[in-house]
């Protein structure tokens, strides 16, 4: 057994895509369902047993770098592939794995009752991502990971159309793809741009060109915006987030491992592990910055209207990665990294928890739900542990890398994006708790006028597609707590969330990488009371309004008149894209149409009437009659007689 | 007399023919003119045939009467049944090949 962790990681690599292989190929093994699932799962475990062996061998600060010549290029190579193991992509390459793993277990328990052959196709589906993300987290080189990137992509379109016979799920998951490759295309020029520049796209190699010196900076802040486009469609920041909420279509494990832990993270984990590359042009840095918090606060606003659950979750999750986007613009990308850790813990913890919550009602509607902490109370604690980690409070997971994220926005100076996420601290408490409250809590039957998302849903938002997400019956049904199946990834996760942060709170920081660097040295004292404070404050506008009822839900939505109503239209950003792409593909088949109806048509018809025209002048000639023909012939040979005489003379 | 009086007299029979070809309205005229054609054709090779001393174009002659005699047989009987078919021997309404 060799103990270098990039061997290992590369067994960890090809685990799931052996798992994808045997199930793409052997169609009889996917077709039975629940066999094939265990072989995934089986690969996933090992695969995830393998990551923290890579992840533990790396500890000794061992980077180790695999590579084979890839597309050879006059007797060099273009390009390599292999993996790159260091601290950061072992430990991603672990969240990555057990998430991954914890969602395939999770999912035989929801989506039980789904036909056999449709199960095999889900989990075929499941290794292909898990395989394409880890290669993408161990990429050496952008060209790798760009591939892998775009795999991803497919997995998540594949997985978003899971239940393709449902219109709603075929259209988001057509409207991820391209929303995301709007994105995607500027990462591929910024690539190739940086390529012409560097001459190469190795990731080791670059860094050592930015570190002596020996990049030039001109046009550099083009090729980082390119790169950050890429991150910018992924990683769903403003104007492109719009995709996120709608790929909620998709099952909700599917969310969890790919809409909230891993695939839209990659944006993230791409801009982190480039900050080198980043740091050398400042003006793109800023845009990111205040882009991410812009982000940060509009999902946070828009989260506070839903009343679907999944949607809540969903607009929480472009909210965090908008954090994560800010504290990479501040130049500290290390907090950013970290809280892109902790966030696919107790993300994938409260989507999953949201599964089993859906799995029991039937429904995605808040309002259809209420009082479920008696009926299922693990799931209920479970799920809180995720919303106080998500808020912010002190000895969860999320606390940490939020105060990591605002004290590393501060130390870079950015106090415009400070404020906004200051705000996103308290409105994310807020619209937490609010489901925890609405959905747990209050009065089961009772018609609630759930606060700014009164009672009517989002005119967007389709409230018959709900009752598809999830086998139960509503109604001839009793809520009670998700099989062991569902439940045991549930406590892992929670105790990973709460683990990390009691451990790292009380014993000390752990983890290898710096977040101690920043905001640790720099941060003002009134940084952490500001946060946990705004938390809590969120946390009790909350209770006050749902719970006790003090505060009137209505009177609290119509103090907020004009937001609340931009936002449940979604600040009528998907009904401009809607209507520009619209026009634009209007107008442009109208052009098109002129061109082949006037253009293309009207040159074979010329053709054709002159054909025809022509015909009836030539018609004329002949009569029918013996006799013309007999002169033609007569005529005809004199003339022949008197030019061969002409000719011959 | 030499050959070219012969010649000229076949040619001039020839072109009589073929401008009663040309213009007659009956078809029993046009077949008239076919006649005078082949005879004058008939002409020369005799005349050939005397001026050469070769007997070939008397053969040839004999040849084109019997054939002429053959094709006046045919051309007629076409016409008599042309005539009960269509009730007309015009060849100006005779033009079911027009395009």
């Amino acid at each position: 057994m060799t103990n270098d962790p990039g061997v290992i990681a590369l067994i960890s690599l090809l685990l799931p895509a052996a798992a994808f292989l045997i199930l793409a190929i052997v169609a009889p093994l996917r077709r039975l369902g629940r066999p094939g699932a265990y072989v995934s799962i089986l690969c996933a475990t090992g695969a995830f047993v393998t990551a923290v062996i890579a992840w533990q061998g790396h500890a000794d600060g061992l980077v180790s770098k695999l590579a084979w010549d890839w597309l050879p290029s006059q007797g060099t190579s273009l390009a390599t592939v292999g993996v790159l193991a260091d601290g950061d992509s072992t430990l991603m390459l672990m969240l990555v794995t057990l998430v991954a793993l914890l969602v395939q277990v999770y999912s035989l328990g929801y989506l039980y009752d789904e036909r056999p052959p449709a199960l095999g196709r889900y989990y075929t589906y499941q290794s292909l991502f898990a395989f394409s993300m880890m290669g993408l987290v161990l990429a050496p080189n952008l060209l790798q990971l760009f591939i892998c990137w775009e795999l991803v992509g497919l997995c998540s379109y594949l997985l978003i159309g899971f239940w393709y016979q449902k219109p709603e799920a075929a259209r988001a998951a057509v409207k991820a793809f391209w929303t995301t490759k709007a994105g995607d295309v500027g990462l591929l020029i910024g690539i190739v741009l940086l390529w012409r520049q560097a001459g190469t796209f190795d990731l080791t190699e670059l860094r050592m060109m930015v570190t002596s010196g020996a990049l030039p900076l001109a046009g550099l802040s083009l090729i980082t915006f390119c790169i950050y486009l890429g991150a910018v469609g992924k990683s769903a920041q403003f104007p492109l987030h719009v995709w996120l909420p709608d790929a909620m279509e998709g099952p909700t494990p599917v969310s969890a491992l790919i809409h909230a832990a891993t695939m839209v993270t990659a944006g993230v984990y791409l801009l982190h592990r480039t900050s080198w590359l980043f740091a050398l042009t400042p003006d793109v840095l800023a845009l990111v910055a205040w882009i991410g918090a812009f982000t940060a606060l509009l999902a946070a606003v828009l989260a506070c209207v839903q009343d679907d659950i999944k949607r809540v979750l969903a607009y929480s999750t472009v909210s965090q990665l908008g954090y994560m986007m800010a504290a990479i613009g501040a130049g500290l990308s290390a907090a950013g990294f970290f809280h892109l850790l902790t966030h696919g813990l107790f993300k994938a913890l409260l989507f999953l928890g949201a599964g089993a919550v859906i799995h029991a009602v039937g429904s995605n509607d808040l309002s259809r739900m209420g009082g479920l902490s008696k009926r299922m109370p693990q799931t209920a604690v479970l799920f809180i542990v995720g919303t106080l980690s998500l808020a912010g409070i002190p000895l969860f997971g999320g606390y940490l890398s939020k105060e990591e994220v605002l004290g590393a926005v501060l130390a870079g100076n950015q106090i415009g994006p400070f404020v906004l996420l200051m705000v996103v601290a308290f409105l994310t408490a807020f619209y937490m708790f609010r489901v925890v409250f609405l959905a747990f809590f209050a009065a089961p039957a009772a018609r609630v006028v759930s606060g700014f998302g009164a009672t009517h849903a989002s005119p967007l938002h389709n409230p018959s597609h709900g009752g598809h997400d999830g086998p139960a019956k509503a109604g001839h049904y009793v809520p009670h707590d998700p099989p062991a199946s569902m439940l045991l990834p549930l406590y892992v996760l929670a105790l990973l969330s709460l683990g990390v942060g009691v451990y790292s709170t009380v014993i000390g920081r752990v983890m290898s990488f710096g977040p101690v660097t920043s905001g640790e040295e720099h941060a003002p004292l009134w940084l952490t009371p500001a946060a946990v404070g705004l938390a809590i404050a969120g946390i009790a506008l909350a209770w006050l309004t749902y719970q006790r009822r003090t505060i009137d839900a209505a009177r609290l939505a119509a103090a907020f008149g004009p937001i609340r109503r931009a936002a449940l239209a979604r600040f009528w950003l998907d009904d401009l894209y809607e209507g520009v792409l619209g026009i634009a593909l209007f107008t442009f088949s109208r052009i098109i149409g002129w061109l082949d109806r006037y253009l293309v048509d009207g040159v074979l018809n010329a053709v054709s009437d002159r054909t025809v025209s022509a015909g009836g002048v030539l018609r004329l000639i002949q009569t029918g009659r013996a006799q013309d023909y007999i002169y033609g012939v007569a005529v005809g040979l004199l003339i022949f007689i008197l030019w061969m005489r002409w000719a011959l003379a | 007399m030499g050959l070219q009086a012969y010649l000229t007299l076949a040619a001039t029979v020839f072109c009589i023919g073929l401008f009663g070809v040309l213009t007659r309205r009956n078809t029993i005229g046009i077949l008239l003119g076919i006649e005078l054609m082949l005879n004058a054709v008939n002409i020369n090779l005799v005349a050939f045939a005397r001026f050469s001393g070769s007997a070939t174009g008397l053969i040839f002659t004999i040849f084109t009467i019997c054939i002429t005699v053959s094709e006046a047989a045919v051309g007629l009987a076409l016409v008599i049944l042309l005539f009960r078919v269509r009730r007309t021997v015009m060849a100006d309404h005779l033009d079911l090949l027009k395009g």
